[in-house]
């Protein structure tokens, strides 16, 4: 290789050499390597399988409950029956359907929220990085703005007003979430736009619109996924909280948050089953999707601080 | 630096000004406030007159210009539901947050820093790899079921320390009654704080001026202590400033779990009883020492790193 090929053409040649190969990709074995991480994509796959499964895997309907079968035990605890696995809870509702059911709600909130969030967060922080001057000072008052109400107070300010409901919890973590994407996306655009391939571009005739979408976004992904994944995480733990806070969805509802709520009433009583179960479930979702945020990271993006 | 100051302190007032615009669009514009307030068996005949009463009826400039300039007086209206001034009330609960607050910021800061230094130092050891799974753990917690957890096992089953509210008033008895809410405050931010300690420390120690110092012959204590932990600490205190602002904002919940008697909890019940100039109040006071803080910690950080210049 010529000796004043730069760092980037090496990568390049590199890369191409491993792709002749058809070696596994390098993020499969990088992934391979990473024991933690690896952990962490399983259990979300199997998370996930309870979520979408849990009409099939649930042994019982998770919103009606036996009230002669109320409060009882695990079945490896004295009391325990085989018909509740993870025992019941005071109405008498199966604590593992319920948990089955809960992955639903935060995924499903944790999923959509954060997509809404990076596309607002993205095309604002892409229009502010990209026209700068006025608009930029705008969008950035407005970030400032709302990063000096905490995160879950603002959240709750909202839904105060919204009401309950799985849509308006979704909208809410949404619209409060998109800050980090915009001040990250701008940050980048703003080194990116005065590249020379942009201004290629801009030399043969691009528009802007071609040019942020075409041209600077592609560049932006590494770091938008790290974002997203570590906002999935944080989502869910933002949801749950608001659901222990009875700001969610309506109790019957079947959230991890709701059910540790419901569970507190039974802590000095000693029907710990009621609460661990769906708290255990909310720890390890979140956990998994760290570990696997911090490989992304290290993989894609170690520079990112967030 | 005097301008610079003026122009932050400008800055300030403007993202104070727009907090408060955003607060009063939420909580009084989005819907009918009227209809929120009023009982939920009054005719049309008695909403209209609380519409009337409660001015809710007059344009929005007007509504937001009186909130406003009856709010930089600390006059925030009347409790709905307790009939007292919301600003009272507020300075009430106030001592109870910050109380809360600050014992968990201080354990956060106390721990996560020693924690952290160790841990970049003795990087990748037994310690290293145990504490940082145990901080990564901390940061998947969630809040209110390590509340839960600790209150099972220390006031459940060991009976040792009490669960709720924040005792009788002796020195003792605030003590006792502050180490559940405190930890369980803390362990997030002192989770998050221990890994950015240690990254930023190893950052810092792979950095030219410290191979520099290493071969002057400096022993290792001497370049980790004298030479890299300063420059390692400067983004740690950036965020140990936002991280306050995140503890009043998490005292929300840890306050519900525990029945401390402090402006999150006051948030919370006054939602559910649908008194919104004490949810409007509350929420603008906090952003407001929120913002503050990180006033201060901005002016801070020219005095810790001299690079920064201000313009």
């Amino acid at each position: 290789m010529d000796q004043t090929a730069t760092g980037a053409e090496q990568t390049l040649a590199a890369e191409a050499q491993r792709s002749t190969k058809r070696k596994t990709p390098r993020i499969v074995r990088s992934l391979l390597q990473n024991k933690l991480a690896l952990f962490g994509v399983v259990m979300l796959f199997l998370i996930v399988v309870a979520a979408v499964g849990a009409p099939v895997l649930a042994p019982h309907n998770p919103r009606a409950g036996v009230l002669i079968d109320s409060k009882k035990p695990p079945v490896w605890a004295a009391n325990g029956s085989s018909e509740y696995l993870l025992g019941t809870d005071a109405l008498g509702r199966d604590v593992l359907s319920r948990v089955l059911y809960g992955a639903r709600i935060s995924l499903i909130v944790g999923i959509v929220a954060v997509v809404i969030a990076g596309v607002i967060g993205i095309a604002l922080g892409l229009i502010s990085g990209f026209y700068g001057g006025k608009v930029d000072d705008i969008i950035m008052r407005f970030a400032d703005i709302q990063l000096a109400v905490p995160f879950i107070l603002l959240a709750i300010a909202i839904l105060a007003v919204l009401g309950q409901g799985l849509d308006k919890i979704i909208l809410t973590l949404g619209i409060s979430g998109w800050v980090t994407y915009g001040r990250v996306v701008r940050g980048q655009v703003i080194s990116w736009r005065e590249k020379d391939f942009v201004e290629a571009a801009r030399a043969i005739g691009a528009r802007n619109g071609s040019i942020m979408f075409k041209h600077i976004l592609p560049n932006t992904f590494a770091s938008i996924i790290v974002i997203a994944s570590f906002a999935v995480a944080s989502t869910i733990l933002a949801e749950a909280s608001l659901s222990f806070l009875g700001l969610g969805v309506p109790p019957d509802v079947p959230t991890w948050g709701g059910m540790v709520a419901a569970g507190r009433d039974y802590i000095i009583t000693g029907q710990w089953w009621i609460y661990t179960f769906p708290g255990i479930a909310i720890m390890l979702t979140v956990l998994s999707i760290n570990v696997v945020g911090d490989w992304l990271r290290d993989f894609l993006d170690p520079r990112l601080r967030l | 630096m005097t301008r610079y100051i003026i122009r932050r302190l400008l800055q300030s007032i403007l993202v104070v000004f727009g907090v408060s615009v955003l607060v009063f669009v939420i909580l009084f514009q989005t819907g009918d406030p009227a209809i929120l307030m009023a009982s939920p068996d009054a005719t049309r005949e008695e909403v209209d007159q609380l519409r009337h009463d409660l001015g809710f009826d007059r344009p929005i400039y007007v509504q937001y210009f009186e909130f406003a300039s009856k709010a930089v007086r600390g006059d925030f209206g009347t409790s709905l539901r307790q009939g007292q001034p919301v600003f009272k009330l507020i300075r009430e609960r106030m001592p109870a947050t910050l109380k809360l607050a600050l014992t968990a910021f201080v354990l956060s800061v106390v721990i996560s820093i020693p924690v952290g230094i160790i841990s970049a130092t003795k990087r990748n050891s037994i310690w290293d790899n145990l504490v940082m799974g145990l901080a990564l753990l901390g940061q998947s917690l969630p809040v209110f079921f390590l509340g839960v957890v600790l209150i099972f096992v220390f006031a459940g089953k060991l009976k040792w320390l009490p669960s709720y509210g924040q005792g009788d008033g002796s020195m003792v008895s605030t003590i006792k009654h502050l180490i559940l809410p405190s930890i369980t405050l803390a362990t997030f931010s002192l989770a998050r704080s221990a890994r950015l300690v240690r990254s930023s420390l190893l950052e810092v120690l792979g950095l030219d001026f410290v191979r520099t110092a290493r071969s002057k012959g400096l022993t290792e204590s001497a370049v980790t202590y004298r030479h890299a932990l300063k420059n390692a600490l400067i983004p740690v205190i950036t965020i140990f400033g936002l991280e306050f602002g995140t503890l009043l904002g998490g005292a929300v919940i840890t306050e519900t779990v525990f029945s401390w008697p402090g402006i999150g909890r006051m948030i919370i019940l006054a939602i559910q009883q649908r008194d919104f100039p004490v949810v409007v109040g509350a929420v603008t006071v906090v952003a407001v020492i929120f913002v503050f803080l990180n006033l201060i910690v901005d002016l801070l950080y020219g005095v810790i790193d001299p690079r920064v210049r201000y313009g």
